[in-house]
C-alpha cells in the first residue's frame, strides 16, 4: 500500500507540472495585450515599457516560467492587476469559501444520494426505483442556476425566511461559524447539492441493482445470511466505485460552481474566476485557475487511493 | 438417526412473469440419511431450479410452489425469515457451478467462510476464523494459513471450489447440494474436486444432491441416480442398475451420448432433437417426439409410472418390455 501512494504521488508530478505550464501559457495566448487593462488610453511608448518590465513581461518566456515558479513556491503568485491586492491571498481566501460551500452540498448530497440510489437498486424496476429514477433525471437536469433564483424567490423573496446573498451578514467576507453566517449558506449549498444527489443516485441505483444480480447475492442467501448481511456485502462492492464517483463530483463542485455564485454572490473560486475574466485580470486568473486545477489533481489522487485501500481488486503493488 | 433425510412430493414449480415455464412437473424424490444421489439430466430438465426450491431461493413473487418438501422433517417450503435463515447453510447447503461467481470478490475468503460459521454457530470471530482454517485444510488446500487471508481473485479456479466447499461444509450441514460443481474447471482438477467431495462425504457422512450432465461424474460420486427430464423424473434407482439396465429410451439416450470409451473422433449418439418448451403443463411424455421408441399412446396421456424394484421407478409405457441387446 505504501509502494502504492509513493508511485501514485509521483506519478501526480508531471501532471502538476502540465497543469502549471499551461495555466503561465494561459496568459500568453490570450488575445489582448494585459496592460491595456490599467495604463490610461493615452500612454506613452515608454510609460508601457516601464509597466510591462515592472509586471516581468519583456523577459524571454522560459524565464518569466522560472520566476513564476520560483514566486509560486515562496506563496507569491503576483498581484491582482485590478486591485493591486496580492493573488495568493485573494485566491486562498475565496477557494476556502468554495471549499465551504462544495463541502456543505457534498454532506448534503452524498448521504441523500447513495440512500436513494440504494433504495431504486434494491427495488429496481417498482414504482420506488421509477420514483428515483424520475426525480434523479430532474435534478440533473434542471438547470442549477435558475433553480437557484427560484429557491431565492421562494425562500427569500416571499417567504422572507433566508437570506440570499452574500457568505455573511452585511456582505461579510471571513466565515464564522455561527448562525447568522450558516443562514447564508443554505440556499447555495442546497442548489448546489441537486445535481451531485441525481448523480449519485443514479450511479448507485446502477451500482446496486447490478451487484444485487449477481450469483454471489444468491449464494449468500443460500448460506443463510439474512437481507442486512446481504445489504452490507452490496455496500462493500459498491464502496469503491461510489467513493470514485463522489469524489469527481467534489471536484466539479469545488470549481464548476461559478453560475451558483454569481446567482448567491458568494465569494468563491467561481465568483472570483468570472471577475478575474470580465476585468482581464490575469495573474489572478492564472492564480485561480492554478490553485483549482491542482485541487482537482489533489482530489483524484485521494480518490485513486482511497479506492485502492478499499477494493481488494485493484492493483496496489 | 431415523426419518428420511429428504422427502419430496408432488413438488411442481412454475415461473410467471412474460412467459410462463412450467420448470418442474410432479416431482417426487426420497433420500436416506447420508445417502448420494445424482440429479441426471440435459440444460433446462429444471436441476437448478429443484436445488434453489430445496434451499428456498426462488423468487417469491415470481414462482409458485405446489407439493411439498420435507428435510429432516422440517416443512421446508413453510420456513420463513430467521428460521429459514437457520436452515439454510446450517442443515443444507450448496456449492455452485461457477465458484468464481458464488464467492464475494471484495471479502477474503476466510472472512466469508467465518461469517457463516458465526451466523450459525454464534461463536466469536477468532472461533470462526479458526474453524475457517481448519475447512480450509480439510479441503486439502495448501498454506491454508496464507490463504485465509487472499481474496478470491487471488486464487485458482481450483481452489476456489474447494473454498465453496470447504464454505458449504462448515456448519456441517446435514444434506449438500452440489451443482454441477466441476463444471466449470479444467478436466485434471475436475477429478480432484470429485475425489474431495467422495472423501469428505464419507468423513462428514452427509447426504449428497449432485447435480450433473455428465453420467460418467454421476457414476464416480453417487450411490444412486435420478434422470431428470423438462421438470420431471423419468427413473430413478441405484448407480447400477441405471447404468447396466437403463430403462428408460431418454437414459439409455444419455448412456449413450456419454459412453467414455469410445475411439476418438468418432461421432457420440447424441439425442437428436431439443427439450420441450416448458409452457405448458406436460400432458403426454414429454420425451416422445425425440423418442426413438415412441407410440402413438405416447403422446395420449403420462406416461405410466412402473416400479420394478423398491427405490427404483420408471416413466414409460414401453419400459416393462425385455431391455433388448444394442
Ligand atoms: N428465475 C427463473 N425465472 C424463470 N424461469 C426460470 C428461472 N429459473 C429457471 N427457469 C427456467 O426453468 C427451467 C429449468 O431451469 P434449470 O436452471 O433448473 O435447468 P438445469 O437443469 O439446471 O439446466 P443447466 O444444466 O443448464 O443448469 C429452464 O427452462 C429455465 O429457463
Ligand atoms: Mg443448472
Amino acid at each position: 500500500m505504501l509502494s502504492y501512494l509513493i508511485r501514485r504521488l509521483i506519478l501526480v508530478l508531471p501532471v502538476a507540472f502540465g497543469v502549471s505550464v499551461i495555466c503561465f501559457m494561459l496568459v500568453q495566448i490570450a488575445p489582448g495585450d494585459p496592460l491595456t487593462a490599467i495604463m490610461p488610453i493615452d500612454a506613452t511608448a515608454e510609460e508601457q515599457a516601464a509597466m510591462r518590465a515592472a509586471y516581468g513581461l519583456d523577459k524571454p518566456l522560459a524565464v518569466q516560467y522560472a520566476i513564476w515558479i520560483g514566486n509560486l513556491a515562496q506563496g507569491d503568485m503576483g498581484k491582482s492587476i485590478a486591485t493591486g491586492r496580492p493573488v495568493a491571498a485573494e485566491v486562498f481566501g475565496a477557494v476556502n469559501n468554495s471549499l465551504l460551500l462544495a463541502a456543505s452540498a457534498a454532506v448534503i448530497a452524498f448521504p441523500i444520494g447513495v440512500f436513494l440510489g440504494f433504495l431504486a437498486g434494491y427495488f429496481r424496476d417498482t414504482w420506488i426505483d421509477r420514483a428515483v429514477t424520475a426525480a434523479s433525471i430532474t435534478g440533473v437536469s434542471l438547470p442549477n442556476y435558475w433553480l437557484g433564483i427560484v429557491l431565492v424567490i421562494i425562500f427569500s423573496v416571499n417567504l422572507g425566511w433566508l437570506p440570499s446573498m452574500g457568505a455573511g451578514p452585511g456582505g461579510s467576507q471571513a466565515w464564522v461559524w455561527n448562525w447568522e453566517h450558516m443562514r447564508h449558506l443554505i440556499l447555495p449549498a442546497v442548489t448546489l447539492s441537486v445535481v451531485p444527489i441525481g448523480i449519485v443516485a443514479r450511479t448507485v441505483r446502477a451500482l446496486a441493482g447490478d451487484i444485487l444480480t449477481q450469483d454471489f447475492v444468491q449464494a449468500l442467501y443460500a448460506k443463510g445470511m439474512t437481507r442486512m448481511d446481504v445489504l452490507w456485502h452490496v455496500a462493500r462492492n459498491a464502496a469503491a466505485t461510489a467513493l470514485s464517483v463522489m469524489g469527481l463530483q467534489l471536484g466539479y463542485l469545488l470549481g464548476g460552481s461559478i453560475l451558483i455564485e454569481t446567482v448567491f454572490n458568494w465569494p468563491g473560486s467561481g465568483f472570483l474566476l468570472s471577475n478575474a475574466i470580465f476585468q482581464r485580470d490575469l495573474p489572478l486568473l492564472q492564480g485561480t485557475i492554478l490553485v483549482l486545477a491542482l485541487l482537482f489533481v489533489a482530489m483524484n489522487l485521494i480518490v485513486d487511493v482511497a479506492q485502492a485501500a478499499i477494493d481488494p481488486r485493484i492493483q496496489r503493488t | 438417526m431415523t426419518g428420511k433425510l429428504v422427502d419430496i412430493r408432488n413438488l411442481s414449480v412454475r415461473f410467471k412473469g412474460k412467459r410462463t415455464v412450467h420448470a418442474i412437473n410432479d416431482v417426487s424424490l426420497s433420500m436416506e440419511q447420508g445417502e448420494t444421489l445424482a440429479l441426471l439430466g440435459e440444460s433446462g430438465s429444471g436441476k437448478s431450479v429443484t436445488l434453489k426450491t430445496l434451499l428456498g431461493l426462488l423468487p417469491p413473487k415470481r414462482s409458485e410452489i405446489d407439493g411439498s418438501i420435507h428435510v429432516n422433517g422440517v416443512d421446508v417450503l413453510s420456513l420463513r425469515g430467521k428460521a429459514l435463515a437457520k436452515y439454510r447453510g446450517g442443515e443444507v447447503s450448496m456449492v455452485f457451478q461457477e465458484p468464481a461467481l458464488a464467492l464475494d470478490p471484495v471479502f477474503t475468503v476466510g472472512h466469508q467462510i467465518a461469517e457463516s460459521v458465526r451466523r450459525h454457530k454464534g461463536v466469536s470471530r477468532d472461533e470462526a476464523m479458526s474453524v475457517a482454517l481448519d475447512m480450509l485444510d480439510r479441503v486439502r488446500i495448501p498454506s491454508a494459513n496464507r490463504r485465509l487471508h487472499n481474496y478470491p481473485h487471488e486464487l485458482s479456479g481450483g481452489m476456489r471450489q474447494r473454498v465453496m466447499i470447504a464454505l458449504a461444509l462448515a456448519c456441517r450441514p446435514r444434506l449438500l447440494l452440489a451443482d454441477e460443481p466441476t463444471t466449470a474447471l479444467d478436466a485434471t482438477v475436475q477429478i480432484q474436486i470429485l475425489l474431495l467431495l467422495r472423501e469428505l462425504q464419507k468423513e462428514f457422512g452427509m447426504g449428497v444432491i449432485f447435480v450433473t450432465h455428465d453420467i460418467g461424474v454421476a457414476v464416480e460420486i453417487s450411490e444412486r441416480v435420478a434422470v431428470m427430464y423438462a421438470g420431471q423424473i423419468f427413473e430413478e434407482g441405484t448407480t447400477r442398475e441405471i447404468i447396466r439396465e437403463g430403462r428408460h429410451p431418454y437414459t439409455q439416450g444419455l448412456l449413450a451420448a456419454n459412453l467414455h470409451d469410445v475411439e476418438q473422433g468418432q461421432r457420440l449418439n447424441a439425442i437428436p432433437g431439443a427439450p420441450p418448451a416448458l409452457e405448458s403443463k406436460p400432458d403426454g411424455c414429454s420425451f416422445a417426439p425425440r423418442c426413438p421408441k415412441a407410440l402413438p399412446e405416447c403422446t395420449a396421456g403420462l406416461p405410466p409410472m412402473l416400479m420394478p424394484a423398491p427405490r427404483r421407478r420408471v416413466a414409460c409405457i414401453r419400459a416393462g418390455e425385455p431391455v433388448v441387446a444394442e
